[in-house]
């Protein structure tokens, strides 16, 4: 049984639908990252998944237990929040004792000033200011403890979030873009970070992002999703090499993927410009497709090599590698080639070289961007279309 | 900007530059300023000066002399039962106008943003008496409780109660003029709290779910009640100020009266001042007047800084 | 959720709408009221249309005892030159102490912090003796002068011009625009959102304000909206309620139209004065 099934879960405003049907499927304490672009759903998935919004169908079960119709406050998952969405008026261990505070203590136990009348409310509270020491120790932001919101940085901000989801030790982690108002060199440590925390803790967590970076780097699995459909569900090596739809290829991977829009000939081999390359296996004669590449499968020959010949036009130095940019002479596609700094020597605008795929690299995809297996039987060979 | 100009002191001289665009500066500055600070010294600072300092003279207008006689006036004030009974009145008022209007206008607010319908049509009908002439608004006021002929005690009549005389009777006219003063503020309050709720980040709503707060109870407890402190304080302020202010309703309504039972302090200090032409009587008057709302607003500023603030 | 949510939903809306009636009564018995012949006021004040219409008669009679014209002029004139007057010479000291170096800006801001204090009720008395001793009584500029400068305004305005980014003034200056052009040209193109919430309060403030008006002015011909209906009030004997509930719906509607109007602008305006005050 998985720790966390989404099954079939919608959602629209009006005629605009949100969500056209996700299921998901999450194992004891994996990392799925919700990866896309802003407006393709992912976060209102993780709020529905929260319990903060209602879905329109579909049901969500967690550690065996239906949570479809359950309130927020009793799902038992924690969330944290892009804004991070501490309580301002509270100090650091107020804000990360809240949720015990509201499980452990009754109403009246928590009036301010008749609540501390109480008995019985002593212990409970010793007990609960225990574990906020112990998990701000843990976060090492023990220091913090007095302070409110206001008087922290961003990344401080950030790990008292943090602290105060994790410290009831939630059944579920939910995270909507936590690093995004972190700066790059923060956000770049902060990822070690939640991975870390994410592996000690041991609890299924969505991730939400729009960074596919982050999400390659940080996720066991990685969700693709584009206007509210769950494109692949993949580890994150599959959905970089071997994406299921065009537009998972071209989402993920800098720089992005070249694609080369073509149509399949009569005789069932694909013609690129003057160039043609011969499947093993058949295409349907006639039909749209796209051929697609990743510039590091790509190499630069001189001019005459078999392959595609092209134009130089602008080279960008990044330290480790080249990033070459071209424009195929025959249809006049651009093509990106990333090539490690000694391969580029030479290499200048406007000089006329010959591109050379790695032909098992080749993808191809069909006209509604689902990936056609013809591909995996491309021969290497590519043959002179004239002259 | 102090001790920037000390830094550049020595600097001066070796780059001179520096020193006239900076004069010019400053120069412009005056000259953009002048007019406010003449006019700020003309009609706010000599006036208070010269209140403070005629409240200890025995002035009266008509009269060409005056002469100083310390704290004569203050003696008078304190053995003086119309003021002392002006005082207790104003304070009966602010005690009753305040909390009630910010109550009824923080439950207002909370009312109307937890609805989706109407919002707008409610928002302009409990705000329309602060758009309204006060002075137009007592007079329809005094119709309506007029003790014969006025519908609230036709009504009253209907149902089988007796209607008292609401402004005519010194047992019911400083109630009366508190209801009528929170009618007009409660709409105020409304929206001051209305603005204070729309800044509630929503992130804030959804995290104290999460962390279990299950009831609307417990999320205003967790949520609204903390994140609306700067308003509430700052409401308090001006709803215990504007209190203290109240004038056009006496004035228009009952002129003190019956029997001194609604004298507040505006207007005795506007009777003894511009009635009976006892000017150094009624700058001791104004003095006290002042007092007060220096007190309210050095209050305020305490409270801000040290409890609501984040 | 939602079963819970449909019973609040309708406890909510009951009282709400119970309280914007009790709200609204006022205006509801004045506009009916307006309309009622003497009689029918006497003998039945609950019915709410009136039997028999006396609109006209009323207002005849309410335009008839005071001028209401030159009322409803006077106040807008008078709010009209108070506006300008506070404008004008706020915008210039606001723009000087929020951008500018000087070293008096320390001390005007003391200056305005304590006029924020102090109330036209407190200085009253030595500006009515002076403007007594200047034979100013019964005029527009005893009206308009003490409130020619606006503390209130200055704060406001020094909040406001303080958020706006000093590079804009900075390539105004390279563009060679002297202080007075980057205060015409600059900064009050980009302040009309404080200058329009600060207009609402002004006006607001001093259509509806009785003690000073009351104090300077004992000359009909200058008596402003709420002064004019308290001379009408004194003129009127008896209970005239008709002719009474005529003249304050006259006074009253040029404002509450405004407000129907210009709604949210009178909600913003009173909101961003309100808080900042």
């Amino acid at each position: 049984m998985s720790a966390l099934s989404i099954t079939n879960v919608t959602k629209s405003f009006g005629d605009n639908h949100i969500l056209k049907g996700i299921s998901l499927e999450a194992e004891a304490g994996e990392f799925i990252a919700l990866v896309g672009p802003s407006g393709c759903g992912k976060s209102t998935l993780l709020r529905i998944v929260a319990g903060l919004e209602g879905a329109d169908s579909g049901e969500i079960v967690a550690g065996g237990r239906d949570l479809t119709r359950l309130v927020a406050a009793e799902r038992n998952v924690a969330m944290v929040f892009q804004s991070y969405a501490l309580y301002p008026h509270l100090t650091a261990s107020q804000n990360i004792a809240v949720p015990l505070a509201m499980r452990n203590l009754t109403s009246m136990q928590r009036l301010p000033m008749i609540g501390s009348l109480l008995p019985g409310q002593k212990a409970i509270r010793k007990d609960i200011m225990r574990q906020v020491t112990d998990m701000a120790r843990s976060l090492k932001i023990d220091h913090l403890l007095d302070r409110k919101p206001g008087q922290m940085s961003g990344g401080q901000r950030q790990r008292v979030a943090l602290a105060r989801a994790m410290v009831r030790q939630p059944g579920l982690f939910l995270m909507d873009e936590p690093l995004s108002n972190l700066d790059a060199n923060l956000r770049v440590h902060a990822r070690g970070e939640i991975v870390d925390l994410h592996r000690r803790a041991g609890v299924p967590t969505l991730y939400v992002t729009h960074d596919q970076a982050e999400a390659l780097s940080m996720a066991d699995r990685v969700a693709v999703m584009m206007s509210g459909s769950l494109l692949q569900l993949a580890a994150p090596e599959v959905i970089y090499d071997d994406p299921a739809h065009i537009e998972v290829a071209k989402f993920v991977g800098q720089p992005r993927i070249n694609t080369i829009a073509s149509r399949v000939d009569a005789d069932g081999a694909v013609t690129l410009g003057t160039w043609r390359l011969q499947p093993h296996d058949t295409l349907a004669p006639g039909s749209d497709i796209t051929v697609a590449i990743r510039s590091e499968f790509l190499s630069i020959a001189d001019m005459g090599t078999p392959g595609l010949p092209a134009h130089i036009e602008r080279l960008e130095f990044l330290g480790s590698e080249v990033i070459v940019y071209t424009k195929l002479d025959a249809i006049g596609e651009s093509m990106v080639v990333k090539l490690a700094p000694s391969d580029a020597r030479g290499l200048v605008a406007g000089k006329p070289v010959t591109i050379v795929p790695q032909g098992e690299r080749l993808m191809v995809f069909g006209a509604d961007g689902a990936r056609l297996r013809a591909d995996l039987t491309f021969t290497t060979l590519l043959e002179r279309a004239h002259g | 900007m102090a001790d920037m100009t000390a830094i550049s002191l020595p600097v001066e001289k070796s780059r001179p530059i520096v020193n006239v665009s900076e004069r010019h500066e400053a120069r412009v500055a005056w000259m953009l300023a002048a007019p406010a600070m003449i006019l700020i010294v003309l009609f706010i600072v000599a006036p208070v000066v010269a209140v403070i300092t005629l409240g200890f003279t025995d002035f009266e207008l008509g009269y060409s002399t005056f002469k100083f006689v310390g704290f004569e006036n203050y003696a008078e004030l304190f053995g003086d039962r119309t003021f002392r009974q002006s005082l207790w009145n104003t304070a009966i008022y602010t005690a009753i106008v305040a909390p009630a209007s910010i109550l009824l206008g923080l439950g207002v607010a909370l009312l109307i943003e937890s609805e989706t319908v109407g919002r707008s049509f409610f928002r302009t009908a409990y705000f329309l008496p602060v758009a309204s002439l006060l002075v137009a608004m007592a007079t329809v006021w005094q119709y309506l409780l007029h003790p014969t002929i006025g519908p609230v005690n036709n009504l009253l009549n209907l149902i089988g109660l007796p209607g008292p005389n609401w402004l005519g009777s010194a047992s019911t006219v400083l109630y009366s003029l508190s209801m009528i003063g929170v009618w007009q503020t409660v709409g105020f309050n409304m929206i001051l709290f209305l603005a204070g709720l729309t800044a509630i980040p929503r992130d804030l709503y959804s995290a104290a779910e999460i962390d279990g707060a299950k009831s609307p109870i417990d999320r205003f407890f967790l949520v609204t009640l903390p994140m609306l402190g700067p308003t509430t304080v700052f409401v308090t302020t001006i709803s215990i100020i504007n209190a203290v202010k109240v004038f056009e309703t006496v004035k228009t309504l009952t002129e003190g009266g019956p029997n001194k039972a609604s004298e507040v302090l505006l207007f005795t200090i506007y009777q003894e001042g511009f009635v009976y032409l006892r000017v150094g009587y009624a700058s001791a008057m104004t003095v006290v007047f002042l007092a007060v709302l220096v007190v309210m607003m050095f209050a305020q500023y305490r409270l801000v800084d040290r409890k609501v603030h984040y | 959720m939602t079963n819970t949510l449909s019973f609040g939903r309708a406890f909510r809306l009951t009282l709400l709408s119970l309280g914007a009636l009790i709200f609204l009564a006022p205006y509801i018995f004045m506009i009916s009221t307006a309309g009622k012949a003497q009689s029918e006021i006497f003998t039945s004040s609950l019915s709410l249309i009136p039997t028999q219409f006396f609109y006209l008669e009323n207002f005849a009679k309410a335009f008839g005892r005071v001028s209401m014209g030159q009322l409803l002029w006077n106040g807008v004139v008078v709010c009209g030159l108070i506006f300008i007057f506070q404008v004008v010479i706020a915008i210039p000291c606001a723009y000087a102490m929020a951008k500018l170096k000087f070293g008096a800006a320390r001390l005007l801001m003391a200056l305005v912090m304590l006029g924020l204090l102090v109330p036209i009720h407190a200085t009253s008395l030595p500006l009515y003796v002076a403007f007594d001793s200047a034979a100013l009584l019964n005029s527009y500029t005893a009206l308009v002068a003490p409130f020619s400068i606006s503390v209130f305004a200055i704060f406001l305005f020094l909040q406001f011009f303080r958020a706006m980014p000093d590079d804009l003034i900075h390539a105004a200056r390279l563009d060679g625009m002297s202080e007075l052009g980057i205060v015409m040209r600059v900064i009050v193109p980009n302040a009309w959102p404080a200058i329009t919430a600060f207009a609402i309060f002004s006006v607001v403030a001093h259509w509806n304000d009785l003690y000073w008006p009351l104090i300077v002015v004992s000359n009909q011909a200058y008596a402003t909206p709420p002064l004019g209906l308290l001379f009408f009030r004194a003129a009127e004997a008896g209970d005239d309620y008709g002719a009474l509930m005529a003249a304050t719906l006259i006074i009253t509607l040029p404002l509450v139209a405004a407000f129907l109007l210009a709604q949210k602008r009178f909600v913003e305006g009173i909101t961003m004065t309100g808080l900042k005050g």
